[in-house]
């Protein structure tokens, strides 16, 4: 039940290799996996804000920032790669860690922060480039995305670290915050930092799928548009309850895949890539409203002997 | 005018009101009392067509009727002013008394109506404080129930009832409420009064109705009972329960906490030494300050001034770090996070304070008798009980040295009770110093070692082991009780 998802996204593989058997051929599941990367990490990030309650509407913004400043900052200058590579993340944990301040301290729900944010970052790019970015990437930049290998490898190391922060003392703390953030906070937890952490995590993956999509789609003032949307479609196909507390991160990241591999249909049967949108719109009403008509239905009934159990 | 008879209610299978009847006659107020959880608000509930009985019959003017649903109830006459006001605090009060039966004119408000009839009612009521068009937040606790009675007056209510009125009303406006209570009377209506307050009850009332763990003890005329006499019926029951015995002398350790002329915003001058090895009883009328002591001492609602030794904790952290622990009252809201599993709640407070994961939580879940010990499901499947015993090997990860327990046997079924009881000894024994608040009388004398006494926000006494219900209610009441 858990993992679901797993099983559509293998109903959609097969109904895209019938359309394409490439996608069956190591080379083409490759790419396939590439081409999911960055929504993949983005998910991961994702992930970790909703888990705890929140949400990061800001994600696709910065996905675009850190593609534009890369393009302008390195302007083609080999040797300028790895400052440009650690200033992008140390601008994705800062936009990340204004989230959470801004959320937690000042007590802004984070749909209207991250939004704000969005809308920030989305105006500071257009300002700074006057609508068309300047610049170049590196080619050493461009191997993040566009190498298939370095790309698949990034997400593999992504996913397992996502994988094992959930497993550990922060994300177990994290998951508790979502769920019941008083007795949490009875329980000793340090809910704000925590949760400030978590909208850093999800910066710092935004700066990481900037840097894949630099590199795998090139330098454009609209290269991370609609990301954040996307992002939230994928969590929440992967079974992450809305409202925090509930769902697991490699469920989120099938949703992912499984949110690639509905784009790849839709694209191999011809169909306007404008309705990706309009079917993003349909799964995350679907999935909330399941969800929400689901649950009483699910909760079983306490077994006998549990109540008088002594 | 009303009849209840013979009502019976379960909830799960546990039966919480059996053969209960009562009436009452109009121009009466007629008094419910009873202990917390004797059934007084599921009674009432009934009778507002909240919950639905098993069996009985009510009966108005001589007429059977049902309600299943809470209108059906306002349509036959019945009005309910519970504890917590239900008003809109943005609206005015016109609009408050009207809500939802807004008279209307060629499809639209009438608001002079609206606003010529609340005046009426406020003027029959004799308020003149304020008027129809005052917004409803501005006004006092004691004006909000007038307005409360307004909205009831207007659906023609015939049966009032009041559900703790004074409870949060300032001493010079439970004189207010007492006019309000006699028109409503002279009205001709009947008014079902819950109080744990024996002064109203003599004050206002012409028959009292005692119940107790669901069933109805007495109705007597108030003029024949004494204050005592109601006291020991509200309360008198038979010990039937097993405690573990008590802390001998030796047994008992060095002072753990010393807490000296400490207070905050509700508590004043509380003088506290808890010691290894004891268990500190607390008792107090609801709102005179358990739970905020207990959050106090343990850092969540800190002490203001005085001294703590050897700390007094400004957060739930320090606290957790000097070694104290709270099991909270409301283990759903405070306690527990309930999708969680059992093991992922258990370690909680063990890696909030970084002392990572416990190896031994399969142990720890036996040794709080947790059946079946299984640290993957999650906790909101268990029962009450079940879900105390997480919260207890919560707890346990850390050791703490003082453990708090508000209320630790809330919602838990007789045979968790038992255990949960053997565990608080066991910690106790093995050197921890407890500190127990509890509003079930039994409980509190059957496992303290002494009993402190709260009242209004300050210790008023402490009482030896195994004093009676009755001395400890003299003095948590001593200002209504003490004639």
């Amino acid at each position: 039940m858990k993992y679901a998802i797993f099983v559509v996204l293998v109903l959609l593989l097969a109904a895209i290799a019938l359309a394409n058997p490439f996608i069956l051929e190591p080379a083409g599941f490759l790419a396939f996996v590439k081409r999911a990367a960055p929504l993949v990490i983005l998910a991961a990030g994702q992930y970790f804000v909703i888990v705890s309650g929140e949400f990061d509407l800001s994600v696709g913004s910065l996905v675009t920032v850190e593609v534009v400043v890369a393009a302008r900052l390195i302007d083609g200058n080999e040797a300028a790669t790895w400052p440009v590579l650690a200033l992008l993340l140390a601008l994705g944990l800062l936009v990340g860690l204004v989230n959470g301040v801004v959320t937690t301290l000042l007590r802004v729900p984070s749909f209207i922060t991250t939004l704000g944010m969005m809308l920030i970052l989305s105006g500071a790019v257009f300002l700074w480039t006057g609508g068309a970015p300047r610049g170049a990437l590196s080619q050493t930049f461009r191997i993040f995305g566009r190498d298939t290998l370095y790309a698949v490898a990034i997400m593999v190391v992504v996913g397992v670290a996502a994988v094992l922060l959930t497993r550990a003392t922060y994300g177990r703390t994290l998951i508790a915050t979502g769920d019941n953030e008083r007795a949490a906070a009875l329980s000793g937890v340090r809910v704000t930092r925590t949760r400030i952490l978590a909208f850093v995590i999800s910066g710092l993956a935004a700066a990481v799928a900037g840097i894949m999509l630099g590199g795998f789609a090139g330098v454009s003032a609209q290269v991370g548009q609609g990301l954040e949307f996307s992002a939230i479609t994928a969590v929440v196909l992967g079974g992450v309850a809305l409202g925090g507390g509930r769902g697991s991160v490699v469920a989120a990241m099938g949703g992912a895949f499984t949110l690639e591999a509905m784009f790849t249909l839709l694209n191999l049967y011809g169909i306007s890539g404008a309705l990706e949108y309009t079917l993003q719109g349909v799964i995350i009403i679907a999935a909330v409203a399941a969800g929400a008509v689901q649950l009483p239905r699910l909760t079983p009934t306490p077994r006998k002997g549990d109540a008088h159990a002594s | 005018m009303l009849s209840m008879r013979e009502i019976d209610k379960s909830f799960l299978g546990v039966r919480v009101l059996s053969d209960i009847s009562l009436d009452a006659e109009a121009g009466e107020v007629h008094a419910l009392v009873g202990e917390n959880g004797a059934g007084k608000s599921t009674l009432m509930k009934i009778l507002a067509g909240v919950h639905t009985p098993e069996a009985g019959t009510i009966s108005i003017d001589g007429v059977p009727v049902t309600f299943g649903h809470p209108l059906d109830a306002q349509r036959a006459g019945v009005a309910i002013i519970y504890q917590e006001l239900t008003l809109l605090p943005e609206r005015s009060v016109a609009e408050n008394v009207f809500l939802g039966r807004e008279p209307t004119r060629r499809g639209m408000v009438d608001r002079s109506a609206m606003e010529r009839q609340t005046s009426k009612l406020l003027l029959e009521l004799g308020e003149s404080t304020f008027g129809p068009r005052d917004a409803v937040g501005r006004l006092s606790v004691a004006q909000q129930q007038v307005v409360e009675i307004c909205k009831a007056l207007s659906v023609d209510a015939r049966i009032i009832v009041m559900d703790e009125p004074t409870a949060s009303l300032a001493e010079h406006e439970v004189e207010l409420l007492y006019d309000l209570v006699r028109r409503l009377r002279e009205r001709g209506m009947a008014i079902l009064y819950i109080s744990h307050r024996m002064r109203e009850i003599f004050d206002l009332s012409q028959r009292v109705t005692v119940l107790k763990d669901g069933a109805l003890v007495a109705t007597r005329n108030t003029a024949d009972v004494t204050q005592s006499e109601l006291v020991s019926l509200m309360v008198g029951r038979e010990l039937s329960h097993y405690y573990p015995p008590r802390a001998a002398p030796e047994e008992k350790g060095e002072v753990v906490i010393s807490i000296r002329g400490a207070g905050n915003a509700t508590l004043h001058d509380i003088d506290l030494d808890l010691r290894a090895g004891e268990i500190t009883g607390l008792a107090g009328l609801q709102g005179s300050g358990r739970t905020e002591l207990a959050k106090a001492v343990f850092g969540a609602e800190p002490f203001t001034h005085g001294t703590m030794t050897p700390l007094r904790p400004r957060s739930v952290r320090q606290a957790i770090a000097a070694g104290i622990g709270l099991v909270t009252e409301d283990r759903k809201a405070e306690g527990l996070a309930l999708r969680q599993s059992v093991g992922d709640n258990a370690l909680l407070v063990s890696r909030a304070m970084g002392r990572g994961t416990a190896a031994r939580v399969r142990e720890l879940l036996s040794r709080v008798r947790l059946a079946p010990p299984d640290p993957e499901r999650e906790v909101r499947y268990l029962s009450g009980g079940n879900q105390q015993k997480v919260v207890l090997a919560k707890w346990m990860t850390v050791a703490p040295r003082v453990l708090v327990f508000d209320e630790p046997t809330r919602g838990v079924d007789v045979g968790a009770k038992a255990a949960i009881h053997e565990l608080i000894r066991e910690l106790a024994r093995e050197g921890m110093a407890v500190l127990m608040i509890s509003s079930e009388l039994p409980e509190l004398i059957g496992m303290s070692d002494r009993i402190l006494v709260l009242r209004e926000g300050r210790l008023a006494g402490e009482l030896p082991p195994g004093s009676s219900e009755e001395t400890i209610m003299h003095l948590a009441a001593a200002d209504e009780a003490a004639a």
